[in-house]
Formats: C-alpha cells, sequence, structure tokens
C-alpha cells in the first residue's frame, strides 16, 4: 500500500515540478525586460553586432518549443547553457548546489533548534515576562532585514548559514510557541495535569501528537522559508550558491537558467511538503 | 499583563493618531530637502536628523508610518484570509480536493512571482501616483503571500475533520461552511495570529526589497521599508545611530500588535 | 677593528640606499571583481570583469599610458600608420614568448587580427576597427613584421590596440598562453579568480629586474559594495578601483591616506527626452520634449552644484556635454555648464507659451506640464539625482515622477517600446577619443537613444551633427578633428538632446602597503601599471 502512495506521490511530484518550471518559465517569458541585453547599450557595437545581440534570445520566445528543446535535454543530463555565466547550467549547479545545501542545512537545524527551545518554556513556564521577552526577541529579528542580517554576520565572521536561521527561527519561534500554547490549554491536558502527570509526559504523550500534524506541515514550510532566505542572503554576503545564481538570472532574464532555478525550488518544496505529508498520514494512521 | 497590553495598545492608538495628523505633527514637509545640511545630527529644527537628501527624517518617519502602519497590516489581513480560506476548507474536504489545493499551493511557494510583480509595475501607466503603485504593491504581497500557511492551517484543520465537536456539529445539522467558518477556523487562531504576526513586518521589509527592482514606494514618498533600506549601509548607521529609528518603531509596532492579540494560556 | 666595523656599516648604509627602499617582489595583490567573468579568451571580452582579466594577463602591441596619456610601444617596438589611416604595419618585439614558452612572432599578430575581425564574432573590441563594410587583409612581411589594411581609414587606428591582447596561433593552450604580466592560475565560479606572475613576461625594471614585482593577485568575485569596504578596512583587498562618493567620505575619516580622487572622469550622467515620433503618449508632451527651447529650460532648471556637492559630496563637477574636462584635448574649452536659474528658465518657457498657473506650469493648450523619469534601480546616487531634479522642476510648476526599473525593464522602454518620456542614465566612457561614441551621433544608429534608427535625420541639427561625425572619422589630422568634434560638442550644447548633469570624480581607495600605485582616471584606475606594483609588509590589524 505504502509502495502505491510513495508512486502516487513520485509522479504527482514530477508533473507538478514539470508544470512548474513551464509556468516559471511564463512568467519569464512575458516579463518587461525579456530578451533585451543590456550590452546592446555598448557604444562601441557596430549595428549588425546589436542586431545579433537582439536575435540571440529569438529561439526563446516560443515557450513551448523552448520547453520542449529543454525537457529534450534534460534527458540527456543537458540542462542548457546559461546567458549570463555563459557557461553550461549543470557545471554552475555542481558547483553551487553544495553551497546552497549546507546554508540551508544549518539554517533549518539552527532556525528550529532555537525557535524549539525558545518556544517550549513560553509554553510551559507560564509566565508573563519570559513570553514577553522571547516574543521581543523573535520579533527584533523578523523586523531586521535580510541585509543588515547578513551584513551582521560578516562582521562578527559567522557562518553564511547562522544568517538564513535568523531568518527561520522567528517564523518556528511564533508558529510552535502558538501551537503549544494553545494545545497546553486543551481540556484533556489539563486532566492530565490534574492528574499530577509529569511535564515531561505530558509533552511528549499529549502535547505533541495533537501538535504533530502542524509541526510536521511547518517543517515542509519552513524549508520553503530557508531556501527563499537564503536568496538575498547569499547575494548580499556573496556566496556562491543557487540563491546567487537565482538573482543574477533574475536580473538578466536568464530563462534557461531560470526554468532550471524555479525546477530546483519547486522539487525541494514538493519533496519537503510530501515528506511531511506522508509522515503525518503515516502518524494518524498508526494512532488510529 | 493587562497594564503592558493597555500600554501596547495605546502605543498603537499614538502610531495611527500620529499617521492622521501627520501633515500637523511633521516640522517640515516630507519631500523638502535642505540641501545645505544633509545627514544633520538631530537638532530642534530636526528631531531625527536629515538623510542625505536633506530631508526631514521625523517627518518622513510620520508620512511613512501612514504607508506602512496602514497597508503592511491590511496585506497581511488579507493574506491571513486567504490562507484561512484556501486552507482550512481544503483541509476540512480532504480527499482529492485537498490534495489539488496543497498541489497548487507548493506551486504557488515555488514560483517566481517576482516577475509577475515586475509585470504589473510595466503594465501601470508610469505616470500613475505613487501611493497607487504602493498600493497594488501591498495588495499583490497580500494575494500572493498566503501559500506557505495555508498548508499549517490545512494540516490544523485535517486533524480537526474528525474531532467530537466537529461531528456533534455536523449532526446537529450545521452546513460545512458553517462548521468550517464557527468551529474549525477558531481552533485555528493560533496559527493564523502566527501568520499575521509575521507578515506584517515581512511585507514590510518586502517592500524595501522590492525597492531595488523598482516597485514599492517611488520618490519622494516614504515608508518604513524605503526608510530601513537606509540602515543597509551600515558605515551610514554607525556614522549616525538615529537612523535605526525606523528598525525600533518597526519592531514596537510588531510587538505591540503582539501583546494586544489574546494569548491562550498564559496566566496573567 | 672598530674601522673594519665603521666600513662594514658605511658599505651597508650605501648599498641599502642604492637599492629600492625595501624589497619589491612578492606579495599577493587583492581587490575585487563586481561580477562573474563571462570568458577569459581576450578576443570575446565585452563585459567589465573579463576586461579587467584581459588587461592584467593580455599582451598588446601598443600600450595607452593610462597617466600620461600617451601612446607607448609594447610588444610592437614601432608602427606606421599609412594610407590616410587604412594601413597600419608593425615592426614587433624579438625574442619574446608567450606564458608556456611559445615563441611569438607576427603570425600570433595575423592571428589575432582575423580571429577578431571575424563578422560572426560582434565583439565590441572588434568593432572598433570596422569603419565600413569589408574584411581586413593581413600581411605576414616577416618573422617581426606585420601589416594589416582595413577597407576604410580608421580614425585613431593605432589607439584602438590597446585593447587588443595578442592570443597566440600555435600553443597547445590556446588563449591561455598570454604575454602579459600575469596568467590566470584558478578560477572558482562564484568565488575568485586567481592570477600569477608571467615567468616568461618580457618587461624589466629600472635595475634589469623581471617583472612583474607582485607574486600574484588574487581578483575576490564581490557585489556587495560595503562588504567591499569593509575587507578594505580589515586590510583583507589593498584596492578599491572605483569607489562611491558616500564610501569615500567615510573611509577618508578613517584612513585618508588611503583615499584618492584623481579628479573628474571620463563619465558622465546624463537625461534626455524621448523624441520618438512614434512613442506612446500624447502629442502634446511630443510637441514639448521636441522644443530645444523646453530642453533648454529644463536644462536650467536643475542645480548642477548642489547635485554635486549633496549627491557626489563635492566629488563630482557639472558636466558641458559628452567630453570630460578629463579628457584634456577633445574637451571644448569654450563651452560652460548651463548655470541654474529657474528665473530664466520659467522666461524660455513662456517664449514656447507656457505659463504659471499658480503653482502648476501648464502649456498653451493648458495642460499642466507633468511627465515621468525613468532610471535604474538600485544605483543610490541616480535615485538621489532623480529626487532632486523632481524638487528643482517643482520649483517652476513641473511635477516630475520618479519611477525606478530594473535594468532590463528600462532598456525594453529606451530601445524597444518608446515607452517612456525622461531617462535618466550614465555614459561610461572607456575610450577618449570620440569615435567611440560613433553609434550615440549618427541619426541611423539604435544608441542614438533620444530618436533612434532614423530613416534620416528628423532635424537640422541632427543632420549637422551626423555630417561632423562622419568628416572627423573621415581623416587622420587631429587637430581638423577636433574642429569638427569641437563643433558637435557646441550644437548638442545649444540644442540640448543630452541635458548632462555631472562628471563624476575618479575616486578609488588605496592600501598604504601597496606601493608604486598612481590612480588615474582612465579605466583601469587604479592597476593600469600592474607589473609596477608591490606590496610593503602590512602593520598588524589592517589598516
Amino acid at each position: 500500500m505504502w509502495t502505491r502512495v510513495l508512486i502516487r506521490r513520485i509522479c504527482t511530484l514530477l508533473v507538478t515540478a514539470l508544470l512548474g518550471g513551464i509556468l516559471g518559465a511564463t512568467l519569464v517569458r512575458f516579463a518587461p525586460g525579456f530578451g533585451v541585453d543590456e550590452r546592446e547599450l555598448d557604444t562601441r557595437l557596430r549595428e549588425d553586432s546589436v542586431q545579433a545581440l537582439r536575435r540571440s534570445h529569438s529561439n526563446e520566445r516560443n515557450l513551448l518549443k523552448f520547453y520542449g528543446a529543454y525537457l529534450g535535454g534534460v534527458l540527456h543530463g543537458d540542462l542548457g547553457v546559461s546567458h549570463s555565466f555563459a557557461r553550461p547550467i549543470a557545471g554552475l549547479f555542481a558547483e553551487r548546489l553544495p553551497v546552497t545545501l549546507r546554508t540551508v542545512a544549518l539554517g533549518l537545524a539552527g532556525g528550529w533548534l532555537f525557535g524549539i527551545l525558545l518556544a517550549l518554556p513560553a509554553a510551559t513556564i507560564w509566565w508573563w515576562g519570559y513570553d514577553l521577552s522571547a516574543c521581543t526577541l523573535s520579533g527584533i529579528f523578523l523586523c531586521l532585514p535580510s541585509a543588515v542580517v547578513a551584513i551582521l554576520f560578516l562582521y562578527l565572521g559567522g557562518p553564511v548559514g547562522l544568517a538564513v536561521c535568523v531568518v527561520v527561527f522567528p517564523r518556528v519561534f511564533q508558529y510552535t510557541r502558538n501551537l503549544f500554547l494553545h494545545t497546553f490549554a486543551l481540556p484533556h491536558v489539563l486532566t492530565a495535569r490534574a492528574k499530577g502527570l509529569t511535564g515531561t509526559r505530558i509533552f511528549l504523550w499529549h502535547i505533541v501528537p495533537v501538535a504533530a500534524p502542524q509541526l510536521l506541515a511547518l517543517t515542509g514550510l519552513s524549508v520553503s522559508i530557508a531556501l527563499g532566505a537564503a536568496i538575498p542572503i547569499e547575494v548580499i554576503c556573496d556566496s556562491p550558491g543557487i540563491g546567487q545564481l537565482a538573482w543574477q538570472a533574475a536580473l538578466s532574464r536568464d530563462l534557461p537558467l531560470l526554468v532550471n532555478v524555479t525546477l530546483f525550488v519547486t522539487l525541494v518544496t514538493l519533496i519537503a511538503n510530501s515528506a511531511s505529508d506522508l509522515t503525518s498520514t503515516a502518524l494518524v494512521k498508526r494512532e488510529s | 499583563m493587562k497594564t503592558i497590553r493597555r500600554v501596547a495598545s495605546g502605543f498603537l492608538s499614538i502610531i495611527f493618531l500620529a499617521t492622521l495628523f501627520a501633515g500637523i505633527l511633521a516640522p517640515a514637509p516630507y519631500a523638502k530637502q535642505f540641501r545645505e545640511s544633509p545627514n544633520a545630527s538631530p537638532s530642534r529644527s530636526h528631531l531625527l536628523g536629515t538623510d542625505e537628501l536633506g530631508r526631514d527624517l521625523f517627518s518622513r518617519l510620520l508620512y511613512g508610518s501612514r504607508v506602512s502602519f496602514l497597508l503592511a497590516p491590511a496585506a497581511a489581513l488579507l493574506a491571513t484570509i486567504m490562507a484561512a480560506s484556501v486552507g482550512g476548507a481544503a483541509g476540512y474536504i480532504g480527499g482529492w480536493i485537498e490534495r489539488i489545493v496543497m498541489t497548487c499551493t507548493d506551486l504557488a511557494m515555488s514560483l517566481p512571482w517576482l516577475f509577475l510583480l515586475l509585470t504589473v509595475r510595466a503594465i501601470l501607466p508610469l505616470n500613475v501616483p505613487p501611493l497607487g503603485s504602493l498600493l497594488i504593491t501591498f495588495m499583490l504581497l497580500g494575494l500572493l503571500g498566503w501559500a506557505a500557511s495555508a498548508r499549517v492551517v490545512c494540516a490544523g484543520a485535517r486533524s480537526l475533520r474528525s474531532s467530537d465537536f466537529v461531528l456533534q456539529a455536523m449532526a446537529c445539522g450545521s452546513t460545512p461552511f458553517r462548521v468550517l467558518l464557527r468551529h474549525v477556523l477558531p481552533n485555528l487562531r493560533p496559527i493564523l495570529f502566527a501568520q499575521f504576526l509575521t507578515s506584517v513586518p515581512v511585507f514590510i521589509l518586502t517592500e524595501a526589497n522590492l525597492g531595488v527592482l523598482g516597485l514599492g514606494v517611488s520618490e519622494p514618498l516614504p515608508s518604513w521599508g524605503s526608510l530601513l533600506r537606509g540602515i543597509e549601509n551600515w558605515s551610514t548607521v554607525q556614522a549616525n545611530p538615529w537612523r535605526l529609528a525606523p528598525l525600533v518603531l518597526l519592531l514596537l509596532a510588531v510587538s505591540s500588535f503582539q501583546l494586544i492579540l489574546p494569548r491562550e494560556g498564559v496566566v496573567e | 677593528m672598530r674601522r673594519i666595523n665603521f666600513a662594514f656599516l658605511a658599505a651597508a648604509v650605501l648599498l641599502g640606499a642604492s637599492l629600492p627602499a625595501r624589497s619589491q617582489s612578492g606579495g599577493e595583490l587583492r581587490f575585487v571583481l563586481r561580477s562573474e567573468p563571462k570568458t577569459f579568451n581576450p578576443v570575446l571580452v565585452d563585459d567589465e570583469s573579463s576586461e579587467t582579466i584581459r588587461y592584467l594577463t593580455g599582451g598588446v602591441l601598443i600600450r595607452l599610458n593610462r597617466k600620461t596619456q600617451a601612446l607607448e610601444p609594447e610588444l610592437a617596438v614601432s608602427w606606421k600608420v599609412s594610407e590616410g589611416g587604412k594601413k597600419i604595419t608593425f615592426r614587433l618585439r624579438d625574442g619574446l614568448s608567450f606564458s608556456d614558452g611559445t615563441p611569438f612572432n607576427a603570425e600570433d599578430v595575423a592571428f589575432t587580427m582575423r580571429t577578431l575581425m571575424d563578422p560572426n564574432l560582434h565583439s565590441p573590441t572588434g568593432d572598433s576597427f570596422r569603419s565600413s563594410e569589408g574584411a581586413i587583409h593581413v600581411d605576414v612581411l616577416g618573422a617581426r613584421d606585420v601589416s594589416i589594411e582595413f577597407p576604410a581609414s580608421v580614425a585613431a587606428l593605432e589607439r584602438l590596440f590597446d585593447q587588443v591582447a595578442i592570443v597566440s596561433s600555435h600553443s597547445p593552450k590556446k588563449e591561455a598562453a598570454v604575454l602579459g604580466p600575469f596568467t590566470v592560475a584558478d578560477y572558482k565560479s562564484g568565488s575568485y579568480v586567481l592570477l600569477k606572475r608571467n615567468p616568461y613576461y618580457w618587461k624589466k625594471d629600472a635595475q634589469g629586474r623581471s617583472l612583474p614585482y607582485l607574486d600574484s593577485i588574487r581578483l575576490d568575485i564581490q557585489q556587495n559594495r560595503d562588504l567591499e569596504l569593509l575587507r578594505f578596512r580589515r586590510g583583507e583587498i589593498q584596492l578599491i578601483n572605483s569607489l562611491d562618493a558616500s564610501y569615500f567620505e567615510s573611509l577618508a575619516k578613517e584612513v585618508p591616506a588611503a583615499v584618492r580622487d584623481s579628479g573628474p572622469s571620463l563619465d558622465s550622467e546624463q537625461m534626455w527626452f524621448n523624441q520618438v515620433p512614434a512613442a506612446p503618449g500624447p502629442d502634446y508632451k511630443k510637441k514639448w520634449f521636441g522644443s530645444a527651447n523646453f530642453r533648454l529650460a529644463i536644462s536650467e532648471a536643475v542645480s548642477r552644484e548642489d547635485l554635486c556637492r549633496v549627491v557626489f559630496s563635492g566629488h563630482a563637477r557639472p558636466a558641458v556635454g559628452p567630453v570630460s574636462p578629463a579628457n584634456a584635448f577633445w574637451f571644448n574649452t569654450s563651452l560652460q555648464p548651463h548655470p541654474h536659474n529657474p528665473q530664466g528658465a520659467l522666461r524660455r518657457l513662456q517664449q514656447d507659451g507656457f505659463r504659471l498657473d499658480g503653482r502648476v506650469l501648464r502649456d498653451a493648450g493648458g495642460h499642466p506640464v507633468e511627465f515621468s523619469l525613468i532610471t535604474n534601480s538600485g544605483n543610490k546616487s541616480r535615485e538621489q539625482m532623480a529626487a532632486m531634479i523632481q524638487q528643482d522642476l517643482e520649483q517652476i510648476g513641473i511635477r516630475l515622477n520618479v519611477v525606478t526599473l530594473d535594468f532590463p525593464s528600462l532598456i525594453e522602454r529606451i530601445s524597444r517600446t518608446f515607452d517612456y518620456e525622461l531617462c535618466l542614465l550614465g555614459l561610461v566612457n572607456v575610450d577618449l577619443d570620440p569615435n567611440a561614441q560613433m553609434s550615440v551621433w549618427l541619426t541611423s544608429s539604435s544608441n542614438h537613444q533620444w530618436n533612434p534608427e532614423q530613416k534620416a535625420p528628423a532635424t537640422p541639427w541632427e543632420a549637422e551633427i551626423d555630417r561632423l561625425m562622419k568628416s572627423q572619422a573621415s581623416t587622420t589630422d587631429q587637430n581638423q578633428r577636433k574642429v569638427y568634434f569641437d563643433q558637435v560638442q557646441k550644437v548638442v550644447w545649444e540644442q540640448q538632446p543630452f541635458i548632462y548633469l555631472v562628471n563624476k570624480n575618479a575616486l578609488s581607495a588605496v592600501s598604504p602597503s601597496l606601493k608604486n600605485a598612481v590612480p588615474v582616471v582612465i579605466r583601469p584606475q587604479t592597476y593600469w601599471n600592474a607589473e609596477d606594483l608591490y606590496l610593503a609588509p602590512e602593520r598588524p590589524g589592517g589598516h
């Protein structure tokens, strides 16, 4: 049964990713500035060179044709060539993916750890002073622009991943704090407390199972948040990851690169959310 | 705690009134350039000093509050309502509808919506008033910002689908819409409040970041976002620490929102 | 014994005095590239970062001395321009080798020129030579002699060879084999490019020691200017080639010895009205923009002095025209910047039927004068200039809407859809010679920004500019060319198709530990003499 579920999920994932790729390509294709090249403004270029530059993007104007050719290339391991980097995209991804994965992994791990550690006492201590302090701390980081966070970490010599952690943890804190507080106030938890169960037992046996579906959904969501945060932070910190690639591609309307980045982001988002959905379903089935 | 909540409410009221009466409270028009005194320190005539073009920062902060303090929460509310509607309905109904909606949500989270924003800006006439352009930007942010928390709302709604009070409400003959509105969504308040609280500063900062691409507020209209962009130049901030005033104000406003929202389970 | 010790001491002192002040060998210079280089092939270079690498690794036949602005022999010991600028013959240095040991001879020059002038290449360097259609003819006259004949005369022909890095025709390393002071040793995408000294580099210093002094140059790929400044402060990099005015002021307070203001650069900031007849928009606005009086009035309404003082902290000068005063030979000294004169501007406008209605300026048809200005977002100084221009025009009743756009959107508007009214941009001049601006002034060109690709000149003054530019391009007499181009500048000054605003100063930062650096205004401002630079031992803790 699980095999069938898994296969169905993978097929849905692939179809959705492909759909995401073509939708992303459509957004880029019809965005202003598509097909223009700032090299056209070089006063040294002759007229025929300017016209050649303008024609160089003509094979991307027909979106279906472009996407069909792209998919054909993907089947042979060819992800296309980036205009803005003048290099094969497969090579660019191979170099930069590990950097982004490290950044996102560190950001996620740190964000969840810090978020949970801060949220848990807020739900168990029940003192407004702690709650106020924790909320203020998370509020400070929520209000800081990514650029400032990134520059602060550079000043302090910290890793780029921690800057992503600073972006992730306030969101994780807000959601988990509210979830835990809400769950702690539920009747069955009050009953358990009245019956003298220890805090740990109440948390593990009565809080976590109730909050688990939403926490798991949040896990999937936090991957998207971390990936989204990695883009501006990599740009500001000049970290050579996928985020920097995506930004450069967006500024220069580099369609082949943008399609690949969109597919990558879509796949990561889908995999993370599917994993959290499947885990949540498995948990519910086990309880019932 | 009640005192703190009153203080927070009072603070938000003061900001609201200040934005309404900015025209009276501001010592100078927000666009007026005192070109003889750029980057001036705080003084009697310029309470928060001036910016690089000699514009009074206190006036710009007041007028910027009009934009950000009103539009960002409105956009956040719009995103929250959409997340509640889409996620709540999908989770409550379940089945293939839930799967399709969640797939669309995942897609919405992955697509480069930046290009949609650029396209909208391109469609707008160049002579559209700055406030008009900003309204459209915040509205789009609200319309695009629901996807992330819709997932969490959906998971919550799914888990409540088979709970006793929902079954009881259905047994009493309540319509699905009524059950969703009166029984499911109120139990998802923690998620929705978290969504709202995180969206307000995120939208303000997003508006600032979109300025790099030509979206967001245009000169000379100020916003908290455009004022916050000024603190990205760290050497300027070190030399003029009062430039952190918009950040402090944003932080106080977000904290105040947090404090006035109902806090479940906290002993006061 | 004391006499011998004293003799040793005296000898040591004398010897020390005859040597340079400290060791001039070794050290790794570090500075920043602001974008990823797209190519290491010198023939294909068309972006700034690739150009930096080409400059540091490429050997050229003739070098423009960035300080004296004079041409100097480099790989060629001598050259002769003949047939009215159609032909150039080089005599090459003997005994030189590429960085892999492959001998350098006339075949390499021929190969480079044939590759560069391939019409399918569309290289900016190649296009600079292309004054007309037709192929070039390259003759290898001997191991050390080569002549290149062009289909038509090329103005300032010898100067263009400063951009042509010679590649080997027979090295197995192809374009990786270079003749410049450094070679590309390592490259990590998104991270850095490492250049190491070329062991076969031919130049020696006055004492006969091989150049370059530096062991290596590390170019970190970094877009963030705040970071660049931070790293400079920490001593992690020793150069900032182009410094913003605000950073200059901030750094000047901390390390005054490190900042350099070389005076007005060759670049300018300017704005222009859309004069394309088929552009979208109401006809009455096209009538405004097409009026020289209107453009002159706008020019007079803007305070250039304020722009220089406020936006650039005094590190800029009011601009006159397409040529900066830093370009001493070509600058028309008889012209002055249009003065800031709002009342004079209003009088001009009244001549065209405009009138001030309260605080709103209206045209003869009663339309309020309102239009938009577009500029590229993310450029802080341009955004500030736009805000100041907005205020200046408000003084004469004009409502200006400032719209910042991302660069591709902006290029689309000014070159494809022509859906704009006023545009504020800058012109980067890499060459002193006005021929490099030919495509800006010719009415048939796509870079004739205010009304490109005209079938025939739309106005008599544009026809005049066409004639003058073609005349200056077809003669080799520099003085005659100067006469023609002075006249072009005068027409532009009178008609204001471009409203030139400021010439920014060339600002840079050089670590006190980097010796022999002489920042100038021509690119590359700080490392133009890279082979002479060396690093003195640093004090701990950076600057």
